[in-house]
């Protein structure tokens, strides 16, 4: 359903380039969630939105292919770009009061999206938003259709955020951290809602978060990104009980769940990357602590190590010497 | 007399180990709404109503809650940035803001960590003399101030030579956060309050950070508050937990005993929402339906009832209160009251001093 | 950990980031327009400080034999105004009261309203509804309309023009730093200060001020060819400046009638007035985007 090839996405602007996206390919099959996991810098969002093509285009060059549902979306027109967004490919924010129009209700715009991508009559449109605020188990719909965003609770407008997206039957559902500002109790909540409605739909999606706990409850795979580059991605089972690459190793094991009270955490040395003047080689090697020359020398390949586990590094081929974190 | 001597002598112990470190008593802060028509009064946030806690010396105590549940505002009732309409507040036996205890004294003993790195460091000033203004506005020297800040800065992991002379947005949030540490620390307080301190920061960096609060805790022998949604950091941080909701503590108690056998239905239900780790044991029903409410027009009598799985009509017409009933592990429940009313008792399960109710 | 409370013999050196004036100073150094603006009107300043030594002819001297010459004169360079007089020096002599007049009412009204403001935004309250509201008092009447009527009740001449000119302008640049204060107020770091004990007066010197005067300042800059051009207007009615001082706005008036016979020379002051408020303008744009330093 979503494939891609070598994405590289550069930004140009004050003079500096920064390098957000370094090759970046993956795929997600139809009805198939996938998780991208990583901290700020890492170029996960900038991968989400490149899908869409959502960068101002003057600033932004991006290369390598990108395909979803069969279409070449780098070289669709304004045209089709207009009836990819919405139609096929939705997207999700992390901040729905930013996301969603304040001077319009959430009906109206639910209707503006519905009407943009099918000839329905006015009448029919609404029914179509009403059933949509219905699957996304919103409390008196009719009310809220006629609700503005601001009158609503955060998980309300989370919800009504995906009635939005959902509301044209795209085949792919991008989300962007959609549960980072929301309350536990409302976390999950909406995080069960998506994975039901993937469930129900049959949806693609893929789910950009920095929350391992957020990835584990919505997605079967998960690919994780440093400096601008996948570093390993595989079943989620995988990853958690078996990873291979250093910084995933490192990220896992510096969560507090099961440390015991007064214990050190474990931590990675350094900062994250400079995009605008990347190394040479692995991105995560100044900070690697098993980093050897080559790895500084030229970015490592993907290796397969089997049942869809791949790695970037150049440490994958070599027996497992350190001891695995039990997730 | 040494600047040394003379804040030793200003923070020093008064109450003995014994006596709580801080100690808060029904306290009340309602912020009043607009309203329409200049003499009619308007509805009021009751951001923090009836909240009693005491923080033991040289603890950790988390406080843990959704939005609304008052937990920021209880924290600037605690620093004194603003003012409760009612109730007390008591620092080491002595009341504050008294004759005992004046306010500036009491700011010296009392220091707060901010959500907010980038806001929390004035733009205009170097990150040094940031830290040196907390210093110098009581009465430390210009010199002195300038090198506490450098020691401090120093100690948090900013080399000073490379750091001290930068502005704030020079830095990361990480690094900025460790500023924050450093300001709060120049004048020796006992207590630290530290307002979701971590919660902006990436996981690796919250990850350093967290470590240095531990160090820098055994080091000056601090008590921290550490306020927080992060229900993992909370575990792992804190020795005794607090849970608010809709501005009135709920459960307070020992962080394991807690997590194991949380009281509460609004902590169990907190508990269980935190995303599962093991992708085989997914949670497959939300543990409370709806939103956090607001504070504005809170339910009656226990604020929990409309969203409580176990709410019985007695609920909605008789508030509960934080007994103490389940020694050391207030709860806040009917079910916990004696003579609540409830049809049914704390299961003896939820605490392992199970007490007689 | 025992802090060594010794005092050092001399504090280490410590690498200074460049301060954010600097970086403003910089940043405003690269804009070009800004650039040739700051330089247009320091020649203009230079030009107004050193008139009666650059002045080619008497500016006062009158002779209805050599009115209204035109541009290009032998001995006249820009002309003659209606009484004979040389029009380029009353033009670099008058360079002195127009620029006077355009740039003091706007430093005293920065000074008065930034004081007002930084007050009404940091009590709040009611000090700040009673500031606010004398001010929304004063601003609700149009600046032009405001400066004239306050003119004519004081009286013509430079010092009444001035008067008036500057409570015209501090209801203005009260609003702003009202409004600038409460922000900076409402930060954190504001609130850090006063959970370290510091008294309002040290948070407002420490914290404030050094937030809050930079935009204000560049408000205040973008008032300057406002206030000129309000100037020479009350000058023209005849409310300002009194004949025969030169002074852009004046010696308009006075050649109000000459359009139809020396268009150009009658148009000169008001090239000059023109010059002078697009040079201020641009500086104050370069200045505010300067201050933009995105972090």
């Amino acid at each position: 359903m979503v494939s891609v090839r070598d994405l590289r996405v550069t930004f140009s602007g004050g003079g500096k380039t920064i390098r957000a996206v370094n090759g970046v390919s993956l795929e997600v099959a139809p009805g198939e969630a996938l998780a991208l996991i990583g901290e700020s810098g890492s170029g996960k969002s900038v991968t989400l939105r490149a899908l869409m093509r959502l960068h101002p285009p003057r600033r932004t060059r991006m290369e390598g292919e990108i395909r979803i549902d069969g279409a070449d979306v780098t070289a669709l027109d304004s045209r089709g770009l207009a009836r990819l967004r919405g139609g096929t490919v939705a997207m999700v924010f992390q901040e729905p009061l930013l996301a969603l129009d304040p001077v319009y209700t959430v009906g109206q715009q639910i209707i503006e999206c519905i009407r943009t991508h099918a000839r329905v009559s006015a009448a029919e449109a609404r029914q179509r938003a009403l059933r949509a605020l219905e699957a996304v188990r919103i409390p008196s719909p009719e009310r809220r259709l006629a609700a503005y965003p601001h009158e609503m609770s955060g998980g309300m407008r989370q919800r009504a955020m995906i009635a939005l997206a959902l509301s044209a039957n795209p085949k792919v559902l991008l989300a962007d951290e959609p549960t980072t500002a929301l309350d536990a109790t409302v976390q999950i909540q909406v995080l069960i809602l998506l994975r039901e409605l993937q469930r129900e739909l049959g949806l693609s999606i893929v789910f950009v978060t920095h929350d391992i706990g957020a990835a584990v409850e919505i997605a079967e795979r998960v690919a994780v990104m440093y400096g601008g580059r996948i570093v390993e991605e595989g079943p989620i089972r995988t990853i958690l009980r078996a990873a291979r690459h250093p910084y995933t190793m490192a990220l896992l094991q510096s969560r507090q769940h099961g440390m015991d009270r007064g214990q050190r955490l474990q931590t990675i040395a350094g900062s994250p990357p400079d995009l605008s003047a990347l190394p040479p080689g692995c991105s995560f090697a100044p900070r690697c602590p098993q980093a050897r020359a080559q790895c500084l020398e030229a970015v490592p390949q993907s290796v397969a190590l089997g049942g869809g586990h791949r790695v970037s590094c150049v440490l994958a081929t070599e027996p497992v010497a350190i001891a695995q974190a039990v997730a | 007399m040494t600047d040394a001597m003379t804040d030793t002598l200003l923070n020093a112990d008064v109450g003995g180990p014994a006596q709580p470190l801080v100690i808060a008593r029904d306290l009340i802060k309602h912020f009043p709404l607009k309203s329409k028509l200049p003499w009619q009064r308007g509805g009021e946030v009751r951001a923090v109503d009836g909240v009693s806690f005491e923080v033991r010396k040289g603890e950790t105590l988390g406080v843990v809650g959704e939005s609304g549940c008052g937990k920021s505002t209880t924290a600037r009732l605690l620093m004194q940035l603003i003012e409760q309409n009612r109730g007390e507040l008591i620092f080491d036996a002595l009341g504050v803001g008294s004759a005992q205890l004046p306010m500036k004294r009491y700011r010296s003993q009392v220091q707060m960590v901010f959500q907010d790195s980038y806001s929390s460091l004035n733009p205009r000033l170097t990150i040094e003399e940031s830290i040196a203004f907390t210093a110098r506005v009581h009465g430390i020297s210009a010199s002195e101030a300038t090198a506490r800040a450098r020691a401090l800065l120093d100690r948090v992991g900013l080399e000073p030579t490379r750091f001290a002379g930068r502005y704030p947005h020079e830095l990361s949030g990480g690094q900025r956060q460790r500023v924050n540490i450093a300001r709060a620390l120049v004048l020796r307080p006992r207590l630290v309050i530290l307002d979701e301190a971590v919660s902006a920061l990436d996981k690796s960096v919250e990850a350093q950070v967290l470590n240095l609060l531990l160090d820098l805790k055994a080091e000056f022998d601090l008590t921290y508050v550490f306020i927080s949604h992060d229900l993992n950091v909370i575990r792992y941080l804190c020795d005794r937990v607090m849970v608010m909701y809709l501005g009135k503590v709920v459960e307070v108690g020992d962080t394991e005993t807690l997590y194991a056998n949380p009281s509460h239905p609004y902590t169990r239900a907190l508990l269980a929402s935190m995303p599962a780790m093991d992708p085989d044991h997914r949670t497959l029903v939300a543990p409370l339906a709806g939103d956090p409410p607001n504070p504005i027009n809170p339910p009656s009598g226990c604020s929990f009832h409309p969203r409580c799985a176990m709410a019985e009509d007695v609920c909605s017409r008789r508030a509960p209160v934080l007994s103490d009933a389940l020694a050391g592990h207030p709860v806040a429940c009917l079910m916990a009251n004696a003579g609540g009313g409830h049809s049914r008792q704390m299961p003896a399960a939820a605490s392992p001093l199970a007490a007689t109710i | 950990m025992e802090m060594t409370l010794t005092k050092p013999a001399a504090l280490p050196v410590v690498q200074r980031s460049p301060g954010y004036w600097t970086t403003v100073g910089r940043r405003l150094l690269r804009n070009k327009l800004a650039m040739l603006a700051a330089l247009i009107l320091l020649a203009l300043v230079l030009m107004a400080i050193f008139a009666p030594v650059l002045m080619p002819a008497d500016p006062y001297a009158a002779s209805i034999l050599k009115r209204l010459k035109p541009v290009g004169t032998e001995h006249y360079l820009l002309g003659t105004d209606e009484l004979g007089r040389d029009m380029l020096s009353r033009l670099m002599l008058g360079a002195r009261l127009s620029l006077f007049m355009g740039i003091t009412p706007v430093l005293i009204a920065f000074a008065v309203g930034s004081a007002l403001g930084i007050v009404a935004g940091y009590a709040g309250g009611w000090t700040n509804t009673v500031i606010m509201r004398l001010v929304d008092i004063l601003y609700a009447f149009p600046s032009v309309l405001l400066a004239i009527a306050l003119s004519g009740t004081l009286g013509a001449g430079v010092g009444n023009a001035l008067l008036s000119l500057t409570i015209v302008f501090v209801p203005q640049i009260v609003r702003v730093a009202e409004s600038v204060t409460t922000q900076v107020r409402n930060r954190e770091f504001v609130d850090a200060a006063r959970a370290s004990g510091a008294s309002s007066l040290t948070i407002v010197r420490a914290h404030v001020l050094n937030n809050v005067l930079g935009p204000i300042f560049v408000y205040a800059t973008s008032l300057i060819s406002v206030s000129m051009i309000l100037a020479s207007g009350l000058s023209f009615l005849g409310l300002g400046v009194k004949p025969p001082e030169p002074e852009w706005g004046l010696m308009l008036n006075t050649l109000r009638t000459a359009i139809y016979t020396q268009p150009w020379v009658a148009a000169l002051p008001g090239a000059m007035i023109f010059l002078t408020s697009i040079s201020f303008n641009l500086l104050a744009d370069g200045i505010r985007s300067a201050m933009e330093i995105k972090d």
